[in-house]
């Protein structure tokens, strides 16, 4: 190796070092929960003598977590679904439409994004009390909905980003009703968007907190906000337990979304070169 | 054929718009206008913003914590973005990897599990005292420190996604020839990389500033009501005082100063691009 080779070595050598110290201080709390959840003792450290299940049996006997995690799971799947629906059909209309109006339209579903929690909750807390849904599922699955809605919209915006708004005129134009368009020609074109954007509305739903805190009491206790209140004063152990089983569960739900819409991807190349046929046999 | 066929488009947009119109924006108009009605008409609530030394604190709080933090996970986040954009693709894969499934994780199973690492006996001390790097335990949570961990640790994958995706549309041709024309390694990078790079530092600082000023339960928890921002001073006025207009008038303020971040934002660079949408 030659002098001159070294010094751009070593810088490199640094700057992988640095990136990857960034990515371990990332992944960080993700490794250290699994041995704290495993300990052999009744408080929270790391395992002294043995590995323990013990926080994890609590979990899984304990009627109150599973009660949450029960109802956190129900909210999550019904505000996503709801966001899904709402979210797309906003999306293909803002993607066929595109003029200014749409523009402002995507820009107005992407504020629950950006206005924070902390704001919203306080706003939701007010019309929830007449409206009668506060402390009800109603609220919360409606509270998620429309926060859940920008992912949808972000996703599926994308989705339809590569795709020509011709195909669309063309079916309308040899017949198809509208709900046929969208069903046999938009619709398989967004179906990876639509998965991307329901893992990422239920997520969020899964894990919100802030908004669940203003409009909910005694009825409604999501699993994020008993995890919350197991964090005020003594931390209560099961609460390792539960953290790790959030990761697995993340970690499988994002895993799975990668892969379904790889999947995804090949069977619509698939079908694009099948709706080239079609057209070759009509003309 | 145009009107007959879009108006079924324009259709499908009405259920999200209702939604949103009727849910979101109408109670934030509402929180806007209980800011200068409540409890009587006029300003007064605002006079705290001039008068309240302990808003001013919590304003300096904020302003001081959410500038550290963006400060922070900008550079890590800068840092990571280049060498992503370096490197082959398998390894840029298991890069992104870490940074995407950080970036869902759930805020309070990281604000929990910082707390476990930080705390007094918690597993940064033992592991130090242990090895005998240390003899006292440091306190690193319910404190400034733990709150900016914790606040860079939600950030940094923010940071970087922006500034890598600027990265990747910069050609290395630029680089070689400031190479080739003689320029050191360093220049390069001050005068070639870092100028073509800073659409995406921008929106990175813009973005993490943002959003870190509306952050709650990090802060909270790991700032053990010792670090009060205004996004925790907004809660506790609501549920503790139940001052109505004075609550309202700090969310307004906080509303008010995010809109005006975004007008930046929006001037300096496409923000289609930096939500993706």
């Amino acid at each position: 190796m030659t002098g001159r080779a070294f010094w751009p070595r070593l810088r490199w050598s640094l700057l992988l070092a640095g990136a990857w110290s960034v990515l371990g201080f990332l992944v960080l709390p993700m490794l250290v929960i699994v041995p704290v959840s495993l300990t052999d003792r009744n408080y929270l450290s790391l395992p002294e003598h043995a590995l323990s299940l013990q926080h994890y049996e609590r979990f899984f006997t304990s009627e109150p977590w599973l009660a949450s995690t029960l109802q956190s799971l129900l909210i999550a799947a019904i505000s996503s679904a709801a966001s899904i629906v709402l979210g797309a059909l906003c999306a293909v209309g803002c993607w066929r439409i595109s003029n200014r109006w749409a523009a402002a339209v995507r820009l107005l579903m992407l504020a629950p994004l950006i206005v924070p929690t902390v704001i919203q909750g306080l706003a939701m807390y007010h019309l929830w009390a007449m409206a009668g849904l506060f402390d009800t599922y109603a609220g919360v699955v409606l509270a998620h909905t429309l926060t859940g809605i920008p992912y949808v919209v972000i996703t599926v915006s994308a989705a339809l980003a590569g795709f020509d708004v011709k195909l669309e005129q063309a079916s309308r134009g040899l017949g198809a009703s509208a709900l046929d368009t969208i069903r046999l020609v938009i619709g398989p074109a967004i179906a990876p968007g639509l998965i991307s954007g329901g893992v990422f509305a239920f997520i969020h739903s899964f894990d919100e907190l802030v908004i669940v805190l203003y409009i909910t009491s005694r009825e409604i206790r999501t699993l994020p906000k008993r995890i919350w209140d197991g964090l005020q004063d003594r931390i209560d152990p099961t609460i390792a337990a539960v953290s790790v089983i959030l990761v697995a569960a993340t970690l499988l739900l994002l895993a799975a979304d990668a892969w379904l819409r790889r999947r995804r991807r090949q069977s619509i190349s698939a079908m694009g070169q099948a709706a080239l046929d079609l057209k070759g046999g009509l003309a | 054929m145009g009107d007959r066929q879009k108006r079924f488009y324009y259709w499908a947009m009405a259920p999200a718009i209702a939604l949103v119109a009727v849910f979101f924006v109408m109670p934030l108009l509402q929180v806007l206008w209980l800011s200068v009605s409540e409890p009587a008409l006029g300003l007064q609530n605002y006079r705290a913003l001039i008068d309240n030394a302990l808003l001013h604190r919590v304003w300096i709080n904020t302003l001081r914590v959410c500038g550290l933090t963006t400060l922070i996970a900008v550079i890590a986040g800068y840092l990571v973005a280049y060498v992503m954009a370096h490197v082959g693709a398998d390894h840029r894969t298991l890069m992104i990897s870490c940074i995407v499934l950080t970036f869902w994780l759930s805020v309070l199973v990281r604000a929990f599990a910082w707390v476990m690492i930080l705390r007094t006996e918690g597993v940064l001390n033992t592991v130090l005292i242990s090895l005998g790097v240390i003899d006292q335990p440091m306190r690193l949570v319910r404190n400034e420190i733990g709150v900016l961990i914790g606040m860079a640790h939600y950030m940094v994958p923010i940071a970087a996604l922006p500034m890598y995706s600027n990265m990747q549309t910069i050609s290395r041709t630029y680089v070689d020839a400031a190479r080739g024309l003689g320029a050191r390694t360093w220049q390069t990078f001050l005068w070639v990389y870092l100028p073509l790079t800073k659409p995406g530092i921008v929106a990175a600082t813009v973005l993490v500033f943002i959003f870190s000023l509306g952050f709650y339960i990090t802060p909270a928890i790991l700032g053990g009501g010792r670090v009060v921002m205004i996004a925790e001073y907004i809660r506790v006025s609501f549920e503790e005082t139940l001052r109505w207009g004075y609550a309202t008038m700090l969310a307004s303020t906080l509303l008010i100063a995010l809109t005006l971040g975004l007008a930046v934002l929006a001037r300096v660079i496409n923000m289609r691009k930096v939500f993706g949408a």
